[in-house]
């Protein structure tokens, strides 16, 4: 059994040495702070866990952080993959330029994101002025939220589909048409299963980073505790006031909620691969 | 042993020492040579230091230029200096302080430095550190390394001493005053005209008037605020929980600091009145134009008194202690004082400040922190969790 585990599963050279130092690195760099979160909730117990966690603000500020990154992030995926899809299929002037565009929010911090997005959306800014007659207000309210989610989740799914594109063969559309399939029915049937698993990915991901963000969104959010208080200020608020333990609880509850949906969404990628097959 | 001695105008040389020629010179073996000449000595260790700290002034002041060329010198000389004396000389002092100090302290930093060189010590380092109240003591606890807070008020600097150890638990009869070198008040910010007809209190919990004011979670400011308001209520006969309920069910934008909640009312055009330390809003005035923004001053205030203490456990050397508490201890002094009047503080001493500074501030009736019971009984009951803040958002 023990030489079962030992053994190298390859008979490419260099698995022990390799395995261990990924180990040691993720060990380091993931799983022991994570652990040190669980381990915090762990000697609260569960029973005082609950409790903390059981109020109306806290539950309103995690469906809050939730539901915004849910929304931000399904906006991602339809207007990520257009995005990806015009930078590898069409050649125009300044491709580039928007190509190396599209990581911009990945290099900015996401404070400066934050301020300049409330510049432009507040009442008295560029594009707040624009909204403003028609009733819209998007600074201040949880609109800005997703906002300022879409523009720090966007780069995530581009770049995740953008290179599943490039593999796509235009022939296969042609055989389609040629096949008599319409449009439609050709994205549908052939364009989009193929993109699936990369699209789920790249979706987790956005979502993922969503829900966590802190530094855009704080700008951009009123912070009314119950109307657009993010999980996230409330943590801060809660180590603000030195209680560690309900900070932490309200982050393992972030913690179990993201696990618990990127687990789904790894179990959908696993069935439509079955589905279509490996692609 | 290695000397390095000077053979022509700009020549070095370096080799084993062999004698010692009497006039000074002396005679060194580099090698393939016997070379005399004068030694070249080390700097002596006060002018390193002051050079260390010319040049720290000269990067942290943006001169880029300057201060390469210095790095590149500095570098040179450092060859030469022993490290140990270095480090003994360069003072450094960490301020940690609230939001809206930002102004004063840059310009006090420079009038300190320059007194305590005439009194024929080397400059000080200072660097300065700003955030909201909460943040910024929560930081020292989590051990940034400052070496004198500035806060808004005590509660916070008694979370330290609590917590840390590092700051002893007397801390505030260090000082003259409370030790709080300047007091402020909170007063009331509004669009130029005052078109909403705002005067006192009652005003704010009015239909569809906005406020801003930051959260007391995490502003020392805001807690100021909160307690005004729940002054004005106790003495007028008003149900205080329930006047600042409603008050702050008109607040749409709950910062995380007093420079937030500035800049939310000032440069996002949001809501009709800023509740705001009154250097703030002079500031806001002076900055942004007297035809943007009326003062209204409220019927009933607060004395504010942000305190400054030194962090004890925070401090390496005799000379940065020294450093510290003159740095402290500079701030009663009248040309500090002056200065923290033209910045809008209340200070105590005005014999040296402008007329118009010490003649800016208008009278108004203050309540203290004393008349709640203190800092370490209203921090809990009204900011702690669940507490009387917290039930606002809890119904």
């Amino acid at each position: 059994m023990r030489a079962s585990i030992l053994r190298s599963p390859s008979p490419l050279p260099g698995f022990g040495l390799s395995f261990g130092i990924m180990m040691t690195v993720l060990s380091i760099v993931v799983l022991l702070p994570i652990a040190a979160l669980l381990g915090r909730g762990l000697m609260i117990g569960p029973e005082d866990l609950w409790d903390m966690l059981n109020s109306r603000r806290i539950w309103s500020a995690l469906t809050l952080s939730f539901r915004a990154a849910l929304i931000a992030s399904l906006f991602n995926l339809v207007f990520g993959l257009m995005l990806a899809w015009v930078l590898v299929r069409y050649r125009f002037w300044g491709r580039r330029f928007i190509d190396a565009a599209v990581d911009l929010p990945f290099a900015l911090p996401t404070a400066v994101a934050g301020i300049a997005l409330t510049a432009l959306y507040a009442p008295n800014g560029v594009f707040g002025q624009a909204l403003a007659p028609l009733g819209i207000q998007v600074a201040y309210t949880e609109v800005g939220i997703w906002v300022a989610l879409v523009f720090i989740g966007l780069p995530f799914v581009v770049r995740t589909v953008q290179p599943v594109i490039e593999e796509l063969e235009p022939d296969l559309e042609e055989v389609s048409a040629t096949l008599g399939a319409r449009r439609i029915y050709t994205l549908r049937r052939v364009i989009l299963p193929t993109l699936t698993p990369a699209l789920l990915t790249g979706f987790a991901l956005a979502l993922a980073r969503s829900v966590g963000e802190y530094g855009s969104v704080i700008f951009i959010a009123g912070n009314i505790p119950n109307v657009t208080e993010i999980a996230p200020l409330l943590i801060v608020i809660r180590l603000e006031e030195y209680n560690y333990d309900a900070a932490a609880a309200i982050g393992i509850a972030m913690l179990v909620i993201s696990f618990a949906m990127l687990l789904a969404i790894n179990a959908i990628q696993v069935w439509s691969r079955r589905r279509i097959g490996n692609v | 042993m290695y000397r390095t001695i000077q053979i022509g105008g700009h020549t070095l040389a370096q080799g084993t020492f062999l004698r010692s020629l009497g006039d000074g010179r002396i005679e060194i073996d580099a090698g393939d040579a016997r070379l005399s000449g004068r030694p070249v000595t080390a700097p002596k260790a006060h002018e390193v230091g002051r050079f260390h700290n010319a040049l720290r002034q000269a990067l942290s002041g943006g001169h880029l230029r300057g201060g390469l060329m210095a790095t590149v010198a500095a570098l040179c000389l450092a060859v030469g200096a022993n490290a140990p004396a270095l480090a003994q000389e360069s003072v450094a002092i960490l301020n940690v302080s609230y939001d809206p100090t930002r102004e004063f302290y840059r310009e006090y930093n420079e009038l300190f430095n320059a007194w305590w060189t005439a009194q024929g010590n080397a400059p000080v380092t200072i660097q300065q550190s700003h955030g909201g109240a909460g943040a910024q003591a929560r930081a020292v606890i989590d051990g940034l390394e400052a070496t004198v807070v500035t806060l808004a008020l005590s509660a916070d600097i008694d979370q330290i001493a609590e917590r840390t150890g590092r700051i002893p638990a007397d801390w505030q009869s260090r000082l003259p005053h409370n030790s709080s070198p300047y007091t402020s008040t909170i007063v009331f910010l509004v669009r130029e005209g005052n078109p909403r007809g705002i005067e006192d209190w009652d005003d704010l919990v009015a239909d569809g008037v906005q406020v801003i004011t930051p959260n007391p979670k995490t502003s020392g400011g805001a807690r100021w605020n909160f307690l005004a308001a729940w002054a004005y209520a106790e003495r007028n006969d008003i149900n205080p929980s329930e006047f600042v309920g409603a008050l702050y069910r008109n607040v749409p934008v709950l910062d995380t600091g007093a420079r937030g909640s500035t800049t939310t009312f000032t440069q996002r055009g949001i809501g009709d009145v800023l509740l705001a330390w009154e250097n703030e809003a002079f500031l806001a005035l002076a900055e942004l134009g007297e035809d943007a923004f009326d003062i209204v001053v409220p019927s009933v205030s607060i004395l504010a008194e942000p305190p400054v203490t030194l962090v004890d456990g925070n401090i390496t050397t005799e000379g940065q202690r020294a450093a510290a508490e003159a740095y402290l201890a500079h701030l009663y002094s009248p040309e500090a004082q002056a200065l923290a009047l033209r910045h809008y503080y209340r200070a105590w001493d005005t014999s040296l400040a402008a007329p118009e500074d010490a003649a800016r501030f208008p009278e108004i009736e203050l309540v203290t922190i004393a008349d709640f019971g203190g800092w370490p009984v209203v921090q809990p009951e009204y900011f702690g969790e669940g507490g009387i803040f917290d039930q606002i958002y809890e119904e």
